[in-house]
């Protein structure tokens, strides 16, 4: 039992009793301290009750890419919690719980608390007892009490009363965290590190890229897991003097952001997989008449309305297929919070330099956990070739061009009208039917595609470590095989972020001469399928995942044990 | 500006009498006497006969898929507000694919005018019954006659809160030039009915024109709510036509204000300080 990093602390109890609230508070105070942090969560779908965890997972040496299975503090807010946690312990691992909660099944690994008694004497409501509870994991670890009450007082920054409650009461968990005097923990140093960092999800990262590449107009209806996109924008919109917007449907969310970016605004809209679905039509249009649009896709376990609240990667043969007839579009995975900013900022560029429909392919476990990232890079947009103001000569919206980008304009350009058109057309944007025009019409299209396929090759895949066996990934599956990589020898990982149009001849290249495995949270194995296609070549192993989990570390561990890696 | 200004040169492919050429007429007048230059008005067309519109226009055109104008529309006026948005739609178009976009488009007041092209009937797919198509008509769709009430669109803007609802008929195009510039220069969300004979499936003009009357010359006053809804409701051998009902209200444009100086659309690219997004991550 040494006093080690890693250290993995869960807060678990029903919805409503603040578990995220903990989770975010303690992993505040741990990152503050110069600590890499990560936090992962789990929730079933309903507003109270139930039961739900956050897991912060943290060390101050190296970078923590994901959860591992067991957990060293375990703080239950209730009693269900205290008993069904248990099992999630590690060998050196406490549970905090109030003294009712865990009165039954004692055994060494308990610490009870009178923690009702005590909300009782300051007063404080029911829902108080995260923070008091959070307040004996901060006396245990040694936290600075100027960080604490830092981070406090800014989570309760719009309610001063509650702040101060709560400050009350994290300082009295505090005296009883150091009484408990555990010796099995290591020890937060007392100095904030100078260095400012980020602690910062999937979902917020993916907004901000957007904002970089100058997004002004979003809209959106709400679906799990995307909706905190919403949310975050809706929330700094006035900061930013964009329009963020949650219309009536996702076929009303799409089709504003085609009107807006017609007219000349950047767009984005989000959702999870079926919100997109109800979207796809509005893609294709998107794709016909050559409007700029970046769709985030979050996925979740599907079909229907699947598991809204869990992950799965189980859309991308979807996204890269989603509508009728053919065009050319872009088909983006980031696998961390780093990615998901340079590839929102990315989708963004491409979309208004190609003029095609660019998807952001994000997940639940990406969107809504958080890593402790080094800062964002700082981007700056190309200023675009769209025509305002006046336009010279005889203006044809579909231009046919070389590189197949014909001349944007925006409606209100002296001399230049411009007709999009969602039916076939000519050059002018008119209705055709014409066999040669839809020939050319459609050669135009795809001879974009070639420019990106060029990018794609470029940037498309990125790799992880050396070796000769290999585990091909895409999207945040990357974040657990990276963590069990810290164990594993001579093996290089592979990550795809192009799904479309596929770098093929990049990753031809990367395994070459290599056994490669595939490890993917789907059942059917997606990626495996594209690369069949694509390269010609099959993997030596597939390994799928479909319970609404991302992976642990501990399956990629065996898994690849099982192959006789190592 | 004459009417002229507005022809595409391109030449209609409508049914000979079809009622859209009373509209675009109507139209293209409109425009002229609003003296609107080409450049400063989208029209917005869905699917069906009355999506050919745009072809014939010579404006800024958005030809979007079926029963999506609404929102399309919204999303070109909210980037743009300088923009004058005309937003057409067929009674399919509007009220079947397309009803669950109407009363919101109604109740945020979005500053666009939408012009429905009503035949009562699905024209470009030969013939199939609409939800305006009356009770009893045979198509080709219910042979043995309609047998779904058709709905009533006036009340149903009304309903839903429209700051201008109007009803035209297409043989009288300068009532309803009139009422198209009325529409637009009305600052809200303006909702025009346009009665429009199907001359190939479902024929009307003669009982259109026996029982049509103008809402002006009854001396109807616009401000009127009530007096709309039992305009609307008017159901017996007399058709009104014209301005049932008018209001000013706040656009959504003006709820987002913050975002429009200048507008989304004339944003240009630029590097954005993200730090003040970035504190509650730090």
């Amino acid at each position: 039992m040494g006093k080690d990093w890693p250290l993995s602390i869960l807060v678990a109890g029903p919805a409503g009793a603040g578990v995220f609230a903990a989770s975010l508070i303690i992993g505040r105070v741990l990152f503050r301290h110069g600590v890499n942090v990560f936090i992962t969560n789990e929730y079933p779908s309903l507003i109270r009750g139930g039961n739900q965890w956050a897991l912060i997972r943290s060390s101050p040496d190296e970078y923590i890419f994901s959860h591992r299975r067991l957990a060293d503090i375990v703080l239950a807010l209730d009693n269900y919690s205290a008993r069904a946690y248990i099992s999630k312990l590690s060998e050196r691992g406490i549970i905090l719980c109030d003294e009712k909660d865990c009165g039954q099944n004692y055994n060494e690994h308990i610490r009870a608390f009178p923690f009702r008694k005590v909300l009782e004497e300051y007063k404080a409501p029911q829902v108080a007892l995260n923070t008091l509870a959070s307040g004996v994991i901060f006396g245990i670890l040694g936290a600075s009490k100027d960080t604490v009450s830092e981070v406090i007082s800014e989570q309760f920054k719009h309610r001063k009363e509650y702040a101060e409650l709560n400050l009350k009461l994290i300082n009295k968990g505090y005296e009883l965290g150091v009484a408990l005097s555990v010796g099995q923990f290591p020890q937060l140093s007392k100095k904030v590190e100078e260095k400012r960092r980020l602690l910062i999800d999937g979902n917020s990262s993916v907004a901000l890229g957007a904002l970089a590449g100058g997004m002004s107009f979003f809209a959106a209806y709400p679906m799990t897991p995307a909706s905190p996109i919403l949310h975050f924008l809706a929330e700094i919109q006035r900061d930013y003097g964009i329009v963020v917007f949650q219309p009536e449907s996702e076929l009303a969310a799409i089709n504003m952001a085609i009107g807006a970016a017609y007219a000349g605004a950047r767009a984005m809209v989000a959702t999870s997989g079926g919100g997109f679905s109800l979207m796809v039509e509005a893609l294709g249009q998107a794709a016909m008449t050559e409007t700029p649009i970046v769709i985030v896709e979050v996925q979740r376990p599907g079909p229907s309305t699947g598991l809204p609240t869990h992950t799965a990667q189980g859309d991308l043969r979807f996204v890269i297929h989603a509508s009728q007839g053919e065009f050319p579009r872009v088909v983006l995975a980031p696998g961390d919070p780093g990615e998901a900013f340079t590839l929102s900022f990315k989708a963004m560029e491409i979309a208004w330099r190609y003029q095609v429909p660019v998807i952001l392919l994000s997940d639940k476990f990406l969107a809504e956990s958080y890593w402790s990232i080094d800062e964002f890079p700082s981007l700056t947009p190309s200023p675009g070739s769209v025509i305002r103001g006046e336009y010279q000569g005889d203006y044809a919206r579909y231009r046919i061009t070389e590189d197949g980008v014909s001349p944007m304009a925006l409606p209100g350009t002296k001399n230049a009208l411009v007709y999009a058109n969602s039916s076939e057309h000519d050059e002018y944007g008119g209705g055709t039917i014409d066999p040669q025009m839809v020939r050319s019409m459609n050669e135009k299209r795809f001879r974009k595609y070639e420019s990106l396929k060029s990018i794609a090759e470029k940037e498309g895949v990125k790799t992880y470590g050396k070796g000769d066996k290999i585990i091909v990934t895409w999207g945040s599956t990357k974040m657990p095989i990276l963590e069990a990589l810290k164990s594993l020898k001579d093996i290089r990982v592979v990550q795809v972020l192009w799904l479309e149009p596929f770098p093929e001849e990049a990753l031809r290249k990367e395994l070459a001469g290599s056994q490669f495995v595939v490890i993917e949270n789907n059942m059917t194995g997606q990626l495996v399928s594209v690369i069949r296609e694509k390269l010609l070549v099959k993997p030596h192993g597939f390994l799928g995942k479909y319970d609404g989990r991302p992976f642990d570390p501990e399956e990629i561990e065996s898994y690849i044990a099982s192959l006789g890696w190592v | 500006m004459d009417i002229t200004t507005y022809d595409s040169g391109r030449r209609p492919v409508w049914c000979p009498g079809c009622g859209n050429y009373g509209i675009l007429l109507a139209l293209r007048k409109a425009l002229a006497e609003l003296k609107l230059a080409p450049e400063e008005v989208v029209i917005v067309t869905g699917i069906g006969c009355h999506g050919r519109i745009s072809d014939y226009m010579k404006t800024n055109a958005f030809h979007t898929i079926h029963g999506r104008v609404l929102p399309l529309a919204t999303g070109i006026k909210l980037a743009n507000p300088k923009l004058t948005v005309i937003a057409h739609s067929g009674d399919g178009d509007a009220y079947a694919i397309g009803m669950g976009h109407l009363p919101h488009a109604a109740r945020r007041n979005i500053d666009i005018t939408l012009i429905v092209h009503n035949n009562m009937v699905f024209g470009l797919t030969t013939g199939q019954v609409t939800p305006t198509t009356p009770i009893g008509v045979k198509t080709k769709s219910t042979p043995f006659g309609n047998f779904e009430k058709p709905i009533n669109p006036l009340l149903l803007a009304l309903a839903s809160g429209a700051t201008f609802v109007a009803r035209g008929f297409s043989a009288e195009i300068d009532h309803l030039k009139e009422i198209i510039k009325e529409g637009i220069s009305h600052r809200g969300f303006a909702f025009i009915d346009v009665l429009q004979p199907c001359v190939t499936f479902f024929n009307t003009y003669t009982v259109l024109r026996e029982r049509v009357y103008k809402l002006e010359e009854s001396g109807h006053d616009p401000s009127n709510l009530e007096e709309a809804f039992r305009l609307a409701m008017q159901n017996d051998k007399r058709i009104p036509i014209g301005v049932f009902y008018k209001r000013e209200e706040p656009t959504l444009e003006d709820t987002f204000k913050h975002a429009m100086n200048p507008p989304p659309a004339e944003r240009l690219p630029v590097k954005v300080d993200l730090s003040k997004a970035l504190t509650r991550f730090r």
